[in-house]
């Protein structure tokens, strides 16, 4: 034991040497977030305001007739109260929107266009205004940003945003969410054997 | 010849074949492992000029082994007043996984296992029990009597895997997001055990990824290609939200069921969810503090 002594301060250098770490370096943060200077935008689809009609055009698309396309040059005498009434073009259109008659939203006037309970009448690119007025809180969750896809930037001092609209995903006349299959399969090496999993 | 000698040749050649035995792994070095990486210290030890040494030979390597001139790593520091918070609302989840497929786009991820930071749970009405959600279900959803819950790393203020880690290869950065030094990472993988939320992986071998496929913008402590042996996690695609942009997870979602934002700004998206709905944090009784928060419609 006494022949170790002169060993210890030794020892203790070492334990040092490997104790002490290089200071933690501070990072220069990134200057807070200025005011928005950027627009939130509403994307706006191109079926809104049109119907699609059956089959494709000349280049496989869908094919898209705006409203004005007919109802420019006439309008009907009146709009009528449920899809049975319906001719030409909209005949045989689903609805299933609660017990709504078309003219709660469409104007009876000027088809082409949308009309507020108010009786104020909307072009159909204001269309959720008109979707607000019975659904207030999914219009309040999406004032908020906790309705709706949304892609851009969190920090409007840097970047603008773009949000969809409601009939991006809520069909106007049968508005329920239809859902679909998931996407990416796990492949779990213990759920699923022989893919070499990562999980 | 004597049985001395005969011995002694027997064991000095044993002894050779030891020890040249012992020193063949250093013969099969990888091609990418040299004396900087090495000698590289944790990323919280290096100066901003040592970080742009790294970055630069970590850029190179990349470039060179995928052939893109566009892979561009950077470092993107955390900003001034914004600490980060991610809310999620389990009444408009449909299940889809369009998140993990963003993720697992966005965060290089191997392609062959689709690897990806965030798992999808289908859920039964009516249970919190995350040991009995399915993440392996493969039908059209939502059905009916489920709900749909993405875990993903909940970047806690009190961090298990962070407490765990023998060799402070992962910290809190001052934003509030969990970050690992791949570098320093030693693949012990106390954290993986640590975490409640199963949030980590690990690197079995070096993620594959084609290289058209790969995602140029990287982040030194993100989404940069990993090496092998090495756990990693969500980080809020920091090399995104840093940046101001929205996490990539976010911008998939179709329903808006993912809210981002920062936390310390009373005007944003998250704070009016985190002040109006009833937002509840997983399995709050571990005391891990998340900044992830899930709530449901009433």
């Amino acid at each position: 034991m006494a022949r170790a002594l002169p060993l210890l301060p030794t020892l203790a250098a070492l334990t040092a040497v490997i104790a002490c770490n290089a200071p933690v370096q501070e990072r220069t943060k990134q200057p807070a977030p200025g005011p928005a200077s950027h627009p939130v935008t509403i994307r706006q689809p191109a079926a809104l305001g049109g119907l699609l009609v059956k089959g494709t055009s000349a280049n496989a698309q869908k094919m898209h007739v705006g409203c004005d396309t007919c109802h420019s040059l006439r309008t009907p005498a009146t709009v009528p109260r449920d899809t049975k009434q319906l001719s030409s073009i909209h005949r045989g259109l689903k609805v299933q929107h609660g017990r709504l008659p078309c003219t709660s939203c469409h104007d009876s006037k000027s088809p082409q266009n949308l009309r507020l309970a108010s009786g104020e009448r909307i072009s159909s690119a204001e269309v959720m205004r008109l979707c607000g007025q019975c659904h207030g809180s999914q219009k309040r969750d999406y004032d908020h940003g906790a309705h709706g896809g949304m892609q851009g930037y969190w920090d409007l001092s840097r970047g603008p945003r773009t949000r969809n609209n409601c009939v991006h995903c809520h069909a106007p006349h049968t508005p329920a969410y239809v859902g679909g299959r998931p996407v990416l399969p796990l492949k779990d090496r213990f759920l699923s054997p022989n893919t070499g999993g990562n999980r | 010849m004597k049985r001395r000698v005969a011995l002694k040749v027997v064991g000095a050649t044993l002894g050779a074949a030891a020890f040249a035995r012992a020193l063949a792994p250093l013969a099969q070095l990888r091609d990418d492992a040299n004396m900087d990486e090495f000698l590289q210290k944790n990323y919280r030890e290096l100066t901003e000029e040592q970080v742009g040494d790294v970055i630069a030979r970590l850029q190179a390597d990349a470039r060179k082994k995928y052939g893109r001139d566009d892979i561009t790593i950077k470092d993107p520091h955390a900003i001034e007043g914004v600490e980060f918070g991610y809310a999620l609302n389990l009444s408009m989840c449909i299940g889809c996984r369009r998140c993990a497929e963003a993720c697992h786009k966005e965060n290089n991820h191997d392609r062959k296992t689709n690897n990806s930071y965030i798992r999808v749970l289908e859920m039964k009405q009516g249970s919190m029990d995350m040991g009995q959600g399915n993440a392996d279900y493969d039908h059209p959803v939502p059905q009916k009597g489920k709900y749909y819950m993405p875990v993903q790393c909940q970047q806690c203020d009190n961090a298990p895997c962070v407490k765990v880690c023998p060799v402070q290869a992962t910290w809190k950065e001052p934003d509030g997001v969990v970050v690992v030094d791949y570098n320093w990472c030693i693949g012990c993988r106390y954290c993986m055990a640590a975490c409640p939320y199963h949030a980590r992986r690990f690197n079995w071998k070096k993620p594959e990824i084609p290289a058209d496929e790969i995602n140029p913008n990287q982040g030194l402590l993100s989404n940069r290609v990993r090496p092998q042996g090495v756990v990693e996690k969500c980080t809020f695609c920091l090399h995104r939200t840093r940046n101001g942009q929205l996490p990539a997870c976010l911008e998939a979602c179709p329903t808006g069921a993912r809210v981002f934002g920062n936390l310390l700004d009373p005007k944003s998206d998250i704070r009016w969810v985190l002040e109006n709905k009833r937002v509840f944090v997983l399995k709050e009784e571990l005391g891990t503090r998340p900044r992830f928060f899930y709530f449901f419609d009433v």
